[in-house]
């Protein structure tokens, strides 16, 4: 497969008071060529942390890239001027953000705002970009798109607003969006409708997607692969079946395990205990070893490398050595995929 | 589960006056009731008014209309200090952002016993720190962070002390409104054991207010959806999975992505239509099966009921 993106061993960091805290402590994947790659993991995991440099987006100078490069265009981003960047952003690589309350202008009309990317990066004239601009809003099924481009973001409901940042998103083809938990601030009903859209608009576009969330539902429903990112690492990524069905990661085991399923009717929750590292002074082995009852002794003193499990999937635990202990996935989870194992025969 | 009623609503109104001709609904005529010991969850979209069904049974708002009673006690309307006072101390409330929910410039320590002072359930101050050392034991953090303020608390921890703040004056029913939305997947799994694991121990009801379908279902033993000020539907959280009946509450579940990659490539969305409802009259709330309840027109309970059948009998 085509490879549009290279990131390779990232590693970003924050000045702050209290210290450097390394957001992001050595990532490395790739993007193919249109399809979905899901980033998951809880709120200070550096999946944001992550897309942002992507975008050149880190905020400086408290935020840098300390290591490794991101390859685009056989360029390499983090090394790019301000200048080369915003030839970049919201051309080549654009985002959708996760509030669609704050992250339009308020003060703008909707279609200033979307015909704004048009006429900078495409050269387009006012009359060219207006036409541009309503048939983007038919695109993400805004109706009356003539009527609403008119109106100011205040006008608009939750949902019809994540339709304007898509299309604004959308307006120069770019080749990678970045979805940036673009569903959370919406209700299941218009989640569900946004989703539908953002698949129906990749296969017409073709474009290679990002999709960061910490909702496992809705990375099964989207995502082609997953990585699942913690405490600034990737501990696991693979296509979307190896990882739902045959994870490998504890860490992995803990996410499934802590949602429960509509069948489920256990006593309780299989809850990761504690919270996860400081990212000022990370511990020095694994660090999701505090957490793991799985645990092994080498866990607290060296971190794992990425093991190979199939061609598309990889963990790192130590529990894939071949000398570790032979460790079965805790009941709840392997009951959760014993029972998705038996809806793949019932839709067979 | 006891059969008991612990809060009766009645016909709840909450109507708001924006501007002279223009009224929101917000919540308009719910009645049901509240079994003691048990989990209610209320289920609906941003703007339905769950919510504002939660602020309005414990007076946060004055309902514009009808009744609540708790324990047979209507505790609506007006209402003298010690009334308040008492009412307060059986009913207590965990809020949904518990960034906000806590004051920045008091301790954790004052947070807590707040209503403890209020109410003068400690003798002296020994007690009274006594007590907060037990509650912080109790929702599983410790002793020391009795003297931290809540800045110093990760989203979790902080919403352990919104727990531990409610549970200070021994009420019997807690109102929790979207009690673990704003936490990460692995935190929230915490906060719903340790919320079950107090009701075991202590007896409590809930009234759990949410939009993240498969936790209510989880932590409930009934559920309510609402729509539009309404509720649409009520029954026992395995029947209302199992076996929806209002179109809305079928289109609802079938918009929950599920963590399982092959259901969701499979899966059909239904799309709820408000205009395919029989108009010929007003809806009433009946009872489709044993405590299965419907909002529906005479004819819409006909055909559901002859619906329902077919699918018990196949």
């Amino acid at each position: 497969m085509e490879k549009i993106l290279e990131v390779k061993d990232l590693k970003v960091s924050f000045k702050t008071h209290g210290g450097e805290v390394q957001a992001v402590r050595g990532v490395t994947f790739d993007l193919h060529k249109g399809e979905t790659l899901a980033i998951v993991g809880e709120s200070g995991s550096g999946k944001s942390v992550t897309t942002k440099t992507l975008m050149g987006l880190l905020p400086k100078p408290h935020g840098f890239v300390k290591e490794g490069s991101i390859t685009f265009d056989n360029k390499d981003i983090t090394k790019l001027k301000e200048s080369e960047l915003q030839k970049i952003r919201g051309k080549d690589i654009s985002m959708i953000f996760q509030d669609p309350m704050t992250s339009l202008n308020p003060t703008m009309k909707v279609g200033t705002q979307i015909m704004e990317g048009l006429i900078k990066h495409q050269n387009m004239g006012k009359a060219e970009a207006r036409e541009k601009a309503i048939e983007l809003m038919n695109l993400v099924q805004i109706p009356n798109p003539e009527a609403r481009m008119k109106q100011y973001p205040h006008q608009f409901s939750g949902g019809m607003r994540q339709r304007v940042v898509i299309a604004i998103a959308l307006a120069c083809n770019p080749r990678v969006l970045i979805a940036d938990e673009p569903t959370t601030a919406l209700d299941v009903t218009i989640q569900a409708q946004i989703l539908e859209l953002m698949k129906d608009i990749q296969k017409k576009v073709d474009t290679s997607i990002i999709f960061i969330t910490h909702d496992l539902g809705v990375v099964a429903n989207v995502a082609d692969r997953v990585a699942v990112m913690y405490a600034g690492k990737i501990v696991e990524i693979g296509t979307v079946d190896e990882v739902f069905y045959n994870p490998k990661h504890p860490y992995t085991w803990g996410l499934l395990g802590s949602m429960p399923t509509l069948e489920s009717d256990e006593e309780e929750l299989f809850a990761i205990p504690g919270t996860p590292p400081d990212l000022i002074a990370p511990p020095k082995g694994d660090a999701f070893a505090a957490r793991n009852k799985f645990a092994l002794e080498i866990d607290f003193v060296e971190q794992p490398p990425m093991f190979k499990v199939s061609d598309t999937h990889y963990a790192a635990t130590w529990l894939l050595h071949e000398d570790a202990p032979k460790v079965e996935p805790p009941e709840s989870v392997k009951k959760r995929i014993e029972s998705m194992d038996h809806s793949e025969e019932a839709t067979r | 589960m006891s059969q008991e009623k612990l809060l009766e609503i009645k016909n709840l109104k909450q109507h708001f006056k924006l501007g002279r001709n223009n009224v929101v609904k917000a919540v308009d005529g719910l009645t049901f009731d509240i079994y003691k010991g048990e989990t209610f969850g209320l289920v609906g979209e941003s703007g339905c008014g769950k919510s504002t069904t939660g602020r309005s049974i414990i007076r946060l708002y004055n309902s514009t209309d009808g009744e609540v009673l708790f324990k047979g006690e209507n505790v609506q309307g007006k209402k003298n200090k010690s009334e308040l006072k008492k009412f307060n101390r059986q009913m207590q409330m965990i809020f949904q952002d518990p960034y906000s929910s806590l004051n920045p410039r008091m301790t954790v320590m004052d947070i807590i016993a707040e209503g403890i002072d209020i109410h003068g359930l400690a003798k002296n101050a020994e007690e009274r720190k006594a007590k907060v050392y037990e509650l912080l034991e109790t929702v599983g953090l410790n002793k020391e962070h009795a003297n931290r303020y809540p800045h110093e608390f990760s989203g979790g921890q902080r919403q352990r002390l919104g727990i531990a703040r409610a549970l200070a004056v021994d009420p019997e029913f807690i109102i929790a409104d979207e009690p673990i939305s704003a936490l990460d997947v692995s935190i929230q799994a915490q906060v719903v054991n340790l919320m079950k694991q107090l009701q075991k121990e202590k007896g409590l009801t809930y009234l759990f207010i949410a939009h993240d379908l498969s936790m209510v279902k989880y932590i409930s033993d009934r559920i309510g959806v609402m729509y539009f000020g309404k509720l649409v539907e009520l029954a026992d959280a395995e029947e209302l999975y199992k076996n929806p009946v209002h179109p809305y509450t079928r289109s609802l579940l079938s918009a929950i992505p599920l963590p399982d990659p092959i259901y969701e490539r499979n899966r059909k969305r239904i799309v709820y239509d408000p205009s395919q409802h029989d108009t010929s009259e007003e809806p009433e709330f009946r009872e489709i099966s044993p405590r299965h309840w419907v909002l529906c027109t005479s004819k819409e309970f006909e055909e559901y009921k002859k619906e329902k059948q077919n699918t018990v009998t196949n």
